[in-house]
């Protein structure tokens, strides 16, 4: 926004300047306990040697990395070569993920756009509609997903009673479901920060593009897409991080072929089959990958705004 | 007039919202290279008229015509035309060069060509330093003045000012008042000035069209909007006039006798369509003169205010008519609250309305 108000703003911050660091304290605390333990936990974990029954021994390895990375042959004595099954793994939930956040868009925009252009008084109820499945737990709905995909759910039904089809579609257990999953799953995460961003969004200033000589989508993409581009990318981000690590639709939706790095962490952790510090590692490196491209995202940010 | 030298040309432009109507088959033509401002109330229809010149509005009704061609069915970006926008509509993503850059870019410019123009309006607007800045970056008279280089620069054949000047502080409006008339006056471009001030279109334009309530009041020069309004509503929203009703006698060629509140008769001119029978004088506090005569009415002092060069006199007539006369102070006494005054009016300057 245009530069802070003069005068309020200085002696203001002069007031809070003292105690400021003891405000926030409870703020430290909660993301210390709740955030950095955990992830410090992990780390650790990930360079220590499996128990078989689930759990770890205390011995420092790089055996899970190794694991993850390298491919030493079935008896662990051949020379090591690049191993293709989790990395194959690791692309496919990026390509996923990427491709849920850009379905996400597709529809998230345009729906975005219709609520914040709304009057005023009904706006509320477009955006209390829109959230309204987030009162039912995930996992319920992404059951009810694959009640409907299914060969004799009501979506194959009614393609056979229509005759479009003979034969019921075989959706579940694809990619195609795995993509509906995480798109019904986390669309509203893409809806709501474009919205917060249009609703501020002046729009003088598309009749401003207009007097200046564009036509409608030369004035989305020169004039609106930037203006509301902090809110396209929060939602961006808000779909893919999730959709990466997500498990439950790849889990329940999806079969052997849609396997996502989600769903290899998780069963790490399952059962006696587990393989903690493994899990860990792979969840180590998913992390370093998010917070990577955040990073860049975030250096380019900053050199734009100057 | 000839017909080719009509910038704009409002034919019975009807423009209705739903069950409101917001212009009443509105009628004016815009000449080439002149300053015309569309004046009045909040709510008048000045700024309806106003966007759909620039096209984004659909008018209900009638025609729009740019140098002789129809361009009611244009959409705005295929009208060339441009505006400065009230709060100015800055793009807040690009620098003041690409701001101004942005619609030459648009009309198929190359980058470099629009460039050199955007610095050459950038210069004329006297912002020539401030090029790379971003818009949030600029105080209120400079982005005003981005606003004015962008619209200027891709050299349209109208240019249309909604306001431009309201967002600003009043020792700016002033400066920026005299910067707009000479900036419209080098690049010769028609400009239609949407304004509620009556000081700033009476300073500034070469003719004035005084709206209210989705009509056309009088269109004319300051000098003649301010010397002979057509009726009360544009004698009463320009300036401070003294609305006396009196009885009129005689209207022939322009000229009628009426008799004053108290009886005096006199000769005035008269607006078109003034007819005989009860009417309203308008009649400038500056040309009621205190005298030593009879005078043509007489009035009771109730107050007074003291401003500086004048002496400001609130009275009342006979009748209870309140009475405003502006007196120089030059030397002269202040006559006391209760003294009745023999009062000249300068039937010359008087103008009986056509109501």
């Amino acid at each position: 926004m245009a530069g802070a108000a003069p005068g309020g703003g200085a002696s203001r911050s002069e007031v809070y300047r003292g105690s400021g660091p003891r405000l926030l304290l409870p703020a430290w605390i909660f993301i210390g306990v709740f955030l950095l333990l955990p992830v410090i936990l992990m780390a650790v974990y990930s360079f220590l040697t499996k128990e078989f029954r689930g759990g770890v021994i205390w011995e420092f390895t790089f055996a899970a990395y190794d694991q993850f990375f390298l491919n030493r042959g079935l008896f662990g004595d051949e020379p090591p070569t690049i191993e293709w099954t989790y990395l194959g793994i690791f692309w496919r939930s990026i390509w996923q993920a990427g491709l849920a956040t850009f379905f996400c868009l597709l529809i998230g925009f345009p729906t975005a756009w219709y609520v914040a252009t709304r009057p005023v008084s009904t706006r509320s109820v477009w955006l209390f509609l829109i959230t309204i499945p987030y009162w039912v737990n995930l996992l319920i709905r992404t059951v009810s997903m694959k009640f409907l995909l299914r060969d004799t759910g009501p979506l194959n039904e009614f393609l056979m009673w229509t005759g479009v089809i003979a034969e019921p579609l075989s959706l579940i257990n694809t990619n195609f479901a795995v993509q509906v999953g995480l798109f019904y799953s986390y669309l509203p995460f893409m809806v709501l920060p474009i919205y917060a961003a249009v609703e501020r969004y002046d729009f003088a200033l598309s009749e401003a593009a207009a007097d200046l000589y564009c036509d409608s989508w030369t004035t989305l993409r020169l004039v609106i897409l930037p203006a509301v581009k902090p809110g396209i990318v929060a939602g961006c981000i808000l779909v893919f991080v999730p959709s990466l690590g997500a498990f439950l639709a790849p889990d329940l939706l999806g079969g052997a072929k849609t396997f996502m790095i989600g769903s290899l962490i998780e069963e790490q952790f399952k059962g006696a089959a587990g393989n903690w510090p493994f899990g860990a590692a792979a969840a180590m490196i998913l992390l370093t990958v998010v917070m990577g491209v955040l990073l860049i995202h975030a250096r380019a940010q900053m050199r734009e705004d100057g | 007039m000839d017909q080719k030298n009509i910038a704009v040309d409002v034919d019975h432009v009807v423009k209705r919202y739903g069950s409101v109507t917001a212009l009443h088959g509105v009628t004016l033509d815009i000449r080439e290279g002149e300053f015309f401002t569309l004046l009045g109330p909040s709510g008048c229809g000045k700024t309806t008229l106003l966007r759909c010149i620039a096209g984004f509005e659909d008018v209900s009704e009638g025609m729009i015509r740019l140098h002789g061609d129809d361009i009611t069915p244009l959409p705005a970006h295929k009208r060339p035309v441009n505006t400065v926008f009230q709060q100015y509509a800055l793009f807040p993503h690009m620098t003041v060069l690409d701001n101004v850059a942005f619609g030459l870019a648009r009309r198929g410019w190359s980058a470099r060509d629009a460039e050199g123009r955007a610095r050459q309006v950038l210069k004329l607007v006297q912002l020539t330093d401030f090029a790379k800045r971003k818009p949030g970056q600029l105080s209120g008279g400079q982005q005003q003045r981005v606003a004015l280089a962008r619209a200027l620069a891709p050299e349209p054949q109208v240019l249309l000012l909604d306001e431009p000047l309201s967002a600003l502080d009043l020792k700016l409006r002033q400066a920026v008042r005299v910067e707009l008339k000479q900036i419209q006056r080098e690049t010769g471009i028609a400009f239609v000035f949407v304004t509620h001030d009556q000081e700033e279109a009476l300073t500034m334009s070469d003719r004035i069209a005084v709206m209210s309530n989705g009509h056309v009041q009088q269109i004319g020069t300051p000098r003649e909007i301010y010397e002979a309004p057509v009726n009360r509503f544009v004698a009463d929203f320009i300036g401070e006039t003294n609305l006396l009703e009196v009885d009129v006698q005689t209207v022939l060629g322009g000229r009628a006798t009426v008799a004053l509140p108290g009886g005096t008769v006199i000769d005035v001119p008269a607006a078109d369509g003034a007819a005989t029978g009860p009417g309203h004088l308008s009649v400038r506090p500056e040309r009621i003169t205190p005298t030593d005569g009879p005078g043509s009415v007489t009035a009771t002092v109730d107050s007074h205010v003291y401003l500086g060069t004048d002496i400001q006199l609130h009275a009342k007539l006979d009748d209870g008519t309140p009475l405003v006369v502006r007196m120089q102070s030059s030397g002269a006494d202040i006559p006391a609250q209760g003294t009745r005054l023999a009062l000249d009016v300068e039937a010359g300057a008087a103008r009986l309305l056509a109501d």
